[in-house]
């Protein structure tokens, strides 16, 4: 290795521990700031996507590319210089934006154009009066660039503190808000009528929202640039979703993720400069999202394919252990099938395979399982024996099906044929306390006891 | 004014040339927009028009890489690229289409959320590409979202003299035209009744994504003459400008198109000469011009507000126009049927002037519309006013009679048919006496059997 790449990557890794040990002022500073950012679009956001209005926010940040070059043009007209400050841009940018808002408003009350459409059309109007205004503003003569280019993609890193105090600042105060009129932003999220009859003044609140999403969106615009920024509001509390159906721990969880995703795109592009900040910001919470989507306790695909998986499993246990005694029950006798009996007699694989139309594969796993959990015992020839807790299961399955059975034949005029399919599906999710109901409707004289069956047993389809 | 067209005596080929990309880009552009948004996905075409930067930048890497291992040629490079950039456009459109649906069914994540996750991401890893790897790939990031529309016409193809960019959005235009055309009906079908589609037989899964990968292909061959902010407005703008002028779906896809090459010729001449008009006004140094893309986008919004307030049927102004008709009609009537119920009353005193004096003073201090109507029934010969009072003419007592006759008729009719208060007959035909027509005034003298008084007792005129 020369000396020259040992130098670049010594100099390589002395930046990224500089960013990562904060100890430059200035990345403090914008990492603060910025992280503030995250966790008040996060807030923010929860609530913008319970009203189903999330991409509202992209069509601000690029309703409000115009706004920033007509504010500079403004400003370099009667004071020459002060084009550059960021409050007069970002004044520029929270009036072209509310248009933008407004105009979209517009187009859905008085025109026949649909929701989607209107923010279509807003966003490409605005953006491409914008461009044009920029490109005289690039042919001033001050105006070459003039930073307004980092409105479009972002500069994190670089941010001067003066900025982000400005940023952080507004962000605490969204924060605050917002947390204030908690109650009453989520009564407007989920029973809007509700929260009218109650007394609150919901066009009021509506327009509070707005404003803050607004807010957010144009203080996000020069760490993350227009283009993206509407991520900042939309990803964490999208991701956040899958963690949780409490509408409190769903923002505090979107905050966090949003404070999270923004202060790792901050160090990340603090070490490596030539990353674009705001796309790191933006995949950071892609990358929290992915991981949400998938390991989310709620909503996530694991843990339901893992509770969907449970459930089948648990059918197919007590399919398996009706079928056992249903197989016994005959050589028993209808009144001898006690718990212990049925431990007694070996089940010949063969015929209880032959109960069910099971696939192979399933069958062999089903027992294999059943084996595993003590509920039967394998013999040494191709033989099972229940043990005393399978014997108690097969009971019990056998109790919800047969009294399921009875009542459909009972309190319904369903076919005789059809109520063995009709309680295949029910039994499963029968809980004690409608069992009970279900026993004291039928008058069943023996509780706990198993009911014979009402109809001569067949073999069943396996149930899908 | 002079000064104000001026930049437009020196309009040259190269001017042409930059309206004829924008034009020929904006309709390729309008055609699958006028779907995307009867199928209300017009979000969707934008999504793509962000994400597509993956495929672009993809495209770059795989041109690049054939290069270095030598399986090309870099003169041939170009073309390569331009192949691989329409592949890579439609392979992530279309994935970004199917990575929202999919988050939307197995995540159980609301559509538009959906969408905007998907977007954002794909277009961060697009850009964080470009920007990790500049060196080895020259894509002006200015270049992908701007377009170098004035710069597109200098790159012509042999020595027709023709720009490339016209050729490329050209071919894309003949292709989304030959495949609307063609597929017109299941398009349509599928667009206005999805279930009705499927049960056709028509596979709504490929229309979906088919149309996904036509708008992915139209916005890269565009993005590159004339950039993504053009695109993105095309798409939706012009179609949706249509839509509020004609109901007809043939005719609003026509109409897409006219309006996307007015836009871009619109939008060209602005781009010379309105900077000029601004920058002085604001007393900036001159500017000579703006983006043409730029204000091709807002020349197409331009119409699309023109269309909003004065279109023929759904414009602002008619409906407007028409409800303040209606009221002028209401109020109208409301005085004929006043003055009628006047001369019945009175009938031994018809000079009783002072009265006619009051009820006129009443009539037309009652409020600005009544006093229009007036005025208008004055004009029209149906009143006569003047210092003594206020007279139906005879043309005015025939109408005034219908009207009164309508108002007794309906009175007696839901006498007949509905319990109701006294008090509410009147309320009812104090309303429905203005929208009567003879065909019903007929039918409900039928129903009555030709009642001669009203439930208050009063005679029903002829």
């Amino acid at each position: 290795m020369s000396a020259a790449s040992l130098l670049a990557a010594d100099s390589m890794w002395e930046l990224f521990s500089r960013a990562v040990s904060l100890r430059d002022y200035n990345t403090r500073v914008v990492l603060a700031g910025t992280t503030m950012l995250g966790v008040s679009g996060g807030l923010v956001g929860t609530f913008l996507i319970l009203r189903k209005r999330a991409l509202a926010a992209d069509v601000v940040s690029h309703a409000a590319l115009p706004g920033i070059a007509l504010a500079f043009l403004l400003a370099e007209r009667f004071s020459p210089g002060s084009g550059r400050s960021t409050g007069v841009l970002l004044l520029g940018a929270f009036v072209s934006g509310l248009l933008g808002m407004a105009m979209t408003l517009a187009i859905r009350s008085w025109t026949r154009i649909k929701d989607d459409a209107a923010l279509a059309i807003v966003l490409g109007l605005f953006f491409g009066v914008g461009t044009a205004l920029f490109t005289v503003v690039q042919k001033t003569k001050t105006g070459n660039a003039a930073g307004l280019r980092d409105f479009v993609f972002g500069k994190t890193a670089s941010l001067v503190a003066a900025d982000v105090w400005l940023i952080g600042g507004i962000s605490v105060v969204v924060i605050v808000l917002c947390s204030g009129v908690f109650k009453e932003l989520s009564l407007l999220c989920f029973d809007e009528e509700f929260a009218a009859a109650r007394g609150y003044r919901t066009t009021l609140l509506d327009g509070l929202l707005t404003l803050m999403a607004v807010t957010v969106t144009l203080i996000g615009l020069q760490s993350v640039g227009l283009l993206l920024v509407v991520a900042l509001l939309l990803i964490p509390p999208t991701a956040a979703r899958f963690w949780t159906n409490d509408l409190k721990i769903m923002s505090g969880l979107a905050a966090a993720i949003g404070g999270a995703s923004c202060a790792g795109g901050v160090v990340l592009s603090a070490a490596f400069p030539r990353l674009a900040a705001g796309a790191v910001i933006v995949l950071t919470g892609s990358g929290l999202f992915l991981v949400s989507l998938v390991f989310g306790k709620e909503r996530g695909l694991f843990p339901r394919w893992r509770s969907q998986r449970q459930f089948e499993q648990r059918i197919g246990r007590s399919d398996l252990l009706r079928a056992c005694y249903e197989l016994l029950e005959p050589i028993l006798g209808a009144n001898e099938t006690t718990q212990e009996s049925l431990t007694k007699f070996e089940i010949d694989e063969l015929e209880l395979s032959g109960m069910r139309q099971w696939p192979a594969g399933r069958f062999h796993g089903l027992v294999s399982t059943a084996v595993r959990e003590g509920l039967l015992v394998s013999m040494s020839t191709d033989g099972y024996q229940l043990t005393s807790r399978g014997a108690e299961e097969a009971r019990d399955a056998v109790r919800h099906h047969r009294l399921w059975e009875i009542y459909l034949l009972t309190q319904t005029d369903l076919d005789p044929r059809l109520v063995d399919r009709g309680a295949d599906g029910i039994e499963h999710v029968l809980d004690p306390d409608q069992l009970a109901e279900l026993e004291r409707r039928l008058d069943n004289e023996s509780p706990h006891g198993v009911p014979p069956s009402p109809h001569p047993l067949a073999i069943t389809a396996e149930t899908p | 004014m002079n000064s104000f067209l001026s930049p437009l005596h020196s309009w040259t080929l190269l001017d042409s040339w930059i309206v004829v990309i924008g034009a020929l880009s904006a309709m390729a552009c309008a055609l699958p927009g006028c779907f995307l948004l009867l199928r209300k996905q017009s979000l969707m075409g934008d999504a793509i028009s962000h994400t597509s930067l993956l495929g672009v930048v993809a495209a770059f890497f795989v041109s690049h890489w054939l290069v270095e291992a030598k399986v090309i040629s870099p003169a041939t490079e170009l073309s390569v690229r331009h192949v691989t950039m329409c592949v890579g456009a439609i392979v992530v459109g279309v994935m970004s289409a199917w990575l929202t649906e999919s988050l939307q069914k197995l995540g159980n994540v609301e559509s538009s959320a959906a969408l905007g996750v998907v977007f954002t991401s794909l277009f961060a890893l697009g850009l964080l590409l470009i920007r990790a790897f500049a060196d080895n790939v020259h894509i002006d990031l200015d270049c992908v979202l701007y377009g170098e529309i004035v710069t597109a016409p200098l790159e012509t193809v042999g020595n027709s003299g023709v720009p490339r960019a016209v050729i490329v959005n050209g071919v894309v235009l003949a292709i989304n035209l030959l495949l609307t055309v063609l597929l017109f009906k299941e398009l349509r079908l599928s667009a206005f009744d999805p279930a009705l589609a499927t049960t056709l037989g028509i596979p709504a899964q490929v229309m979906h994504y088919g149309l996904m990968g036509l708008t992915a292909m139209t916005l890269v061959a565009a993005f590159e003459s004339v950039g993504s902010i053009l695109v993105i407005a095309m798409l939706i703008i012009p179609p949706a400008t249509a839509y509020l002028l004609t109901d007809r779906l043939p005719r609003m896809i026509v109409l897409s198109l006219l309006i996307a090459v007015l836009s871009a010729a619109l939008g060209h001449v602005s781009a010379l000469t309105l900077p000029l008009l601004i920058s002085r006004s604001i007393g900036i140094a001159d500017v000579r011009d703006a983006s043409s893309a730029g204000m091709m986008a807002a020349a197409a919004g331009f119409l699309f507000v023109m269309a909003m307030l004065l279109g023929p049927k759904y414009g602002l102004v008619v409906r407007v126009w028409h409800r303040l008709l209606l009221k002028l009609r209401i109020a109208g009537e409301d005085v004929l049927g006043r003055l009628y119920r006047f001369e019945e009353s009175a009938p031994a005193d018809l000079s009783a002037t002072s009265e006619r004096v009051a009820l006129l003073r009443k009539i037309t201090s009652q409020s600005r519309v009544s006093r229009l109507a007036t005025w208008m029934l004055i004009r029209r010969g149906w009143l006569i006013g003047s210092g003594s009072g206020v007279h139906l003419t005879d043309i005015g007592r025939e109408a005034a009679r219908t009207l009164v006759r309508s108002h007794r008729l309906w009175e007696s009719f839901l006498a007949k048919h509905f319990v109701l208060g006294e008090g509410r007959f009147h309320e009812s035909a104090e309303q429905v006496e203005h929208f009567l027509d003879p065909e019903l005034l007929a039918e409900l003298d039928h129903d009555l059997d030709r009642p001669g008084v009203d439930p208050h007792g009063r005679a029903i005129p002829n």
